[in-house]
């Protein structure tokens, strides 16, 4: 049974399967495992910060944080291996440590000092960024032999294609994600504080507690981002990934999330990844169009999605005062 | 004030010495109360005298100021709601407080879903929200959105939820509000089935048949002060009443022996709906409203009662029949077009949809005026000032202070001033759906007695209402509905209850008028 809010999921990923067998009829080259092991891969820390999006905006906040999260984590991790000669997988701790205690003093402040999210990770975003020039202001190259085993590490498609680890990491995320947003307490009580947060109050819900953690999660997943997106660039720079949270929220509204919170679903999240993605592949197999038809594209499918799920919700008011009396 | 039998026995639930306010004004002052194990206590009090605010301190919604709270002896201080379930204190409140985005099993159990290795059993938490609603006769499909269900559903599931999680104390804030009698019924048994197993149980209502029916003892506030506390057998009517009112109260009646018996000698209708209908929702009718005529509509939960105001109002299209006003053919087809020919209608859910919370009480009752003149013609705010006074005082809205942001008022006291929006707009015809539910027995009898006022200048009036005796004292006319028909019209001396609770149970003398 289809419910009326998964309907812009359904949609989302009716508008894909179209889109990409129209771009395979033009170019049939794009169903090849390459081009999809490449799209993963290119996609891999947008993909994993949009989860954490998708939990703060399903809790019905948001985080503006992410990019600036991402830079700093970048630039933080290079100047560990770099400068400092640490370890990678040391640098990578103190990386998600940092980012998770950032969220964690985000949520305490939303919740504690009824700060709109809105204005707190804003706040946020312009301190990570400051601290990110603050590391350095260049670009920092990083070698290091047990990087190069990391982004050796894939596994072979039938085709040529690969899976590369920051894909699978990617993957593990999303998977993760789903189960506990639809089979913990902690994925019911996001839902709950996203639907009405008076009443998840009255009902017991821990509001609080839960809060604090949804913006510790988007920070560990933005740190964790930020260490798919150094790797990915073998480098960090401060002045990177601005603007990566727009095309984070973008993904969730256009995978059938609420902005208004207690609506959604990270499988939809994914969705709207593989379709950003599609559109970037579909604009490099295509040569002659300039990328920011990219954002064009993008800002098509947010306005026709918007409408989509206001209509939706207006219908289903409307419907419902008859259909409560027919359940008598 | 309370029997003074010390012994080694302590209450289930003990409350003394509590004391609240809200920016220095006090909600409550020196309150004490006491639950046995095994009773059914009522909480009474006008509208605005503090029962919900005692409700939510000895819940952990709300942080009392003075005063100390006993379970079994033991001092307790629940600081939260959780906290307060884990004691085993279940508790529905007044605001409806379920997730419309959350399915009905999502509902019953949040926050204490069944886990399996660590993950949410949907199964088990499906089979077992199965289970819990049969017993309150609820055959739904609990994998339903919330959204989908009436709000008397939603009620029910609330009471489920707060029965299931309480294993010692159970609190309802006005859980009849939206029932009707067949539900009640159906309640009071499960409370007495709580009862026979030692469960603590405080009920809030405005309903004193229901306290009569289902109460052990009652405990009485007034302006957050405590009244006295009583065995309800040995407590006449009278005596309850004005304890919590602090006076007598007048009653009004409509004498019905004395009016015209053909409702032809009461001068042409001003309001005609001819055949009007809609397929799936009302079959097709004719109603004639005079000026200054009360016409009354009875008839079970969904026997086609709101919706007949949905047409009226042109919330639901007719695709049927005509409407004509002195004489002119209008098209109702939308609430707009109905507010531009002076209709108004108070719907049953004002709970959830009525109140804008963060704006003043003035504002919220200048809200429909400020609508049908258009928001290029703003209100004055003298003149706003004026209007929010008057009917603060006519309506006996409490606190009598216009420029508090609403959310603050009492449930009671919102619906007052959700009431006054659209009497403000002086109606030509005024739509009310159930208008008297969650307001205490005095401000019951003052608007009814506004309404008596209003028609008298000329206003009509369709008053929906499960409450019978409210109908036959206000209505000049009732019409019974039954599986969305029209079914019979009773005026002058057929308009009794019993008339009406014949042509509902369709065996009296059925013929329209
Ligand atoms: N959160 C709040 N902030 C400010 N004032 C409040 C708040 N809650 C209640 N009050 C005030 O406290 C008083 C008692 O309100 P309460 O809700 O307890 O009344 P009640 O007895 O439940 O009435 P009703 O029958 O209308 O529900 C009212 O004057 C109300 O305006
Ligand atoms: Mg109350």
């Amino acid at each position: 049974m289809i419910h009326a809010r998964n309907l812009p999921f359904v949609t989302t990923l009716a508008i894909f399967v179209i889109a990409y067998g129209l771009c395979v009829l033009q170019f049939p080259n794009m169903l090849s495992t390459r081009v999809i092991g490449n799209l993963l891969t290119d996609n891999a820390f947008l993909g994993i910060a949009a989860v954490g999006m998708t939990f703060v905006i399903l809790s019905g906040g948001i985080d503006l944080s992410v990019g600036s999260v991402i830079a700093f984590t970048s630039v933080f991790v290079a100047v560990m291996i770099g400068s400092f000669g640490v370890h990678p997988l040391t640098a990578f701790l103190a990386a998600l440590v940092i980012s998770t205690l950032f969220g964690c003093l985000m949520g305490a402040m939303i919740r504690y000092l009824l700060i709109p999210p809105f204005v707190v990770t804003l706040a946020g975003m312009f301190l990570a960024r400051g601290a990110a020039y603050l590391v350095s202001t260049q670009s920092v190259p990083i070698t290091h032999e047990f990087i190069d085993t990391m982004l050796g590490f894939y596994i072979r498609f039938p085709g040529g294609g690969r899976l590369t680890l920051l894909a699978m990491v990617m993957l593990v995320v999303f998977a993760v994600g789903i189960v506990v947003a639809s089979r913990t307490r902690f994925g019911a009580n996001v839902y709950a504080i996203g639907g009405n947060i008076q009443s998840a109050e009255l009902m017991g819900v821990p509001v609080g507690a839960t809060t604090i953690r949804i913006y510790a999660l988007s920070g560990f997943l933005s740190g964790l981002a930020g260490i798919v997106y150094t790797l990915y660039t073998s480098s960090g720079y401060s002045l990177a990934t601005v603007g990566v949270e727009l095309d984070a929220i973008a993904a969730v509204v256009i995978g059938g999330t609420l902005l208004t919170g207690g609506v959604g679903l990270i499988a939809g999240t994914f969705v709207g990844i593989l379709l950003q993605g599609l559109i970037q592949t579909y604009i490099v197999f295509d040569g002659t169009l300039s990328s920011w038809w990219t954002k064009i594209v993008i800002g098509i499918l947010l306005f026709v999605f918007i409408v989509l799920q206001r209509t939706i919700i207006w219908y289903s008011d409307r419907r419902l005062a008859v259909r409560q009396l027919k359940e008598v | 004030m309370r029997d003074e039998d010390m012994s080694v026995q302590h209450a289930l639930l003990e409350a003394r010495g509590i004391g609240k306010s809200f920016f220095g004004i006090p909600a409550l002052d020196e309150v004490d109360f006491t639950l046995q194990g095994g009773e059914i206590h009522a909480l009474l009090g006008e509208n605005g005298a503090g029962k919900s605010t005692l409700i939510k301190i000895l819940t952990g919604v709300y942080r009392r100021d003075r005063g100390t709270i006993y379970l079994h002896g033991n001092e307790v201080s629940p600081d939260s709601v959780a906290e307060a379930q884990t004691l085993g204190i279940g508790t529905v409140y007044q605001e409806v407080n379920l997730l419309e985005n959350l399915t009905v099993a999502e509902n019953l159990f949040l926050g204490r879903q069944p886990r399996r290795f660590g993950m949410i059993d949907r199964r088990t938490m499906r089979d077992r929200s199965k289970t819990l609603l049969q017993r309150y006769g609820l055959n739904i499909d609990v994998d339903a959105l919330l959204s989908s269900f009436s709000v008397a559903i939603r009620q029910l599931i609330a009471i489920a939820r707060a029965v299931d999680l309480s294993g010692k104390v159970l609190v309802l804030d006005e859980p009849t509000a939206s029932l009707d009698a067949h539900e009640v019924k159906g309640l009071f048994t499960v409370l007495r089935q709580l009862r026979e197993e030692g469960v603590g149980i405080v009920i809030i209502t405005h309903f004193l048949d229901q306290v009569y029916e289902i109460a052990d003892r009652v405990t009485v506030l007034r302006n957050g002060r405590l009244v006295g506390s009583r065995t309800i057998s040995e407590l006449p009517r009278l005596d309850l009443i004005s304890m919590m009112l602090g006076r007598e109260l007048q009653h009004i009646t409509r004498d019905h022996q004395a009016e015209p018996e053909t409702v032809d000698d009461r001068g042409a209708p001003s309001i005609q709906f001819q055949n009007y209908g809609k397929k799936g929702s009302v079959a097709p009718f004719d109603l004639d409203i005079r000026p200054g005529e009360v016409v009354g509509i009875a008839g079970l939960l969904g026997s086609g009662r709101s919706e007949t105001a949905f047409l009226l109002f042109g919330i639901d299209r007719a695709d049927s029949g005509t409407a004509t006003i002195d004489g002119e053919q209008v098209a109702i087809t939308s609430p707009e077009a109905a507010i531009a020919n002076r209709f108004g209608f108070c719907p049953e859910e004002r709970k959830t949809d009525g109140i804008v919370g963060d704006l003043s009480v003035a504002d919220n009752i200048a809200l429909a005026l400020q609508a049908q003149r258009g928001w290029m013609r703003l209100i004055s705010s003298s003149h706003k000032r004026e209007l929010a006074d008057s009917f603060i005082k006519s309506l006996d809205i409490r606190p009598a202070d216009r420029e508090r942001p609403i959310k603050f008022l009492s449930g009671g006291n919102q619906q007052k001033a959700i009431l006054a929006r659209w009497l403000v707009t002086e109606p030509r015809l005024l739509i009310l759906d159930e208008p008297t539910r969650g307001i205490d027995i005095g401000a019951h009898a003052e608007i009814l007695k506004m309404i008596e006022r209003l028609c008298s200048e000329g206003m009509s009036l369709v008053v929906i209402s499960s409450e019978l005796e409210e109908l036959t004292a206000v209505a000049h006319r009732v019409i019974v509905l039954s599986d969305r028909r029209h079914v019979a019209e009773l005026s002058g001396r057929q308009l009794t209850t019993d008339g009406i609770i014949r042509a509902i149970a369709g065996t009296g003398e059925t013929e329209a008028a």
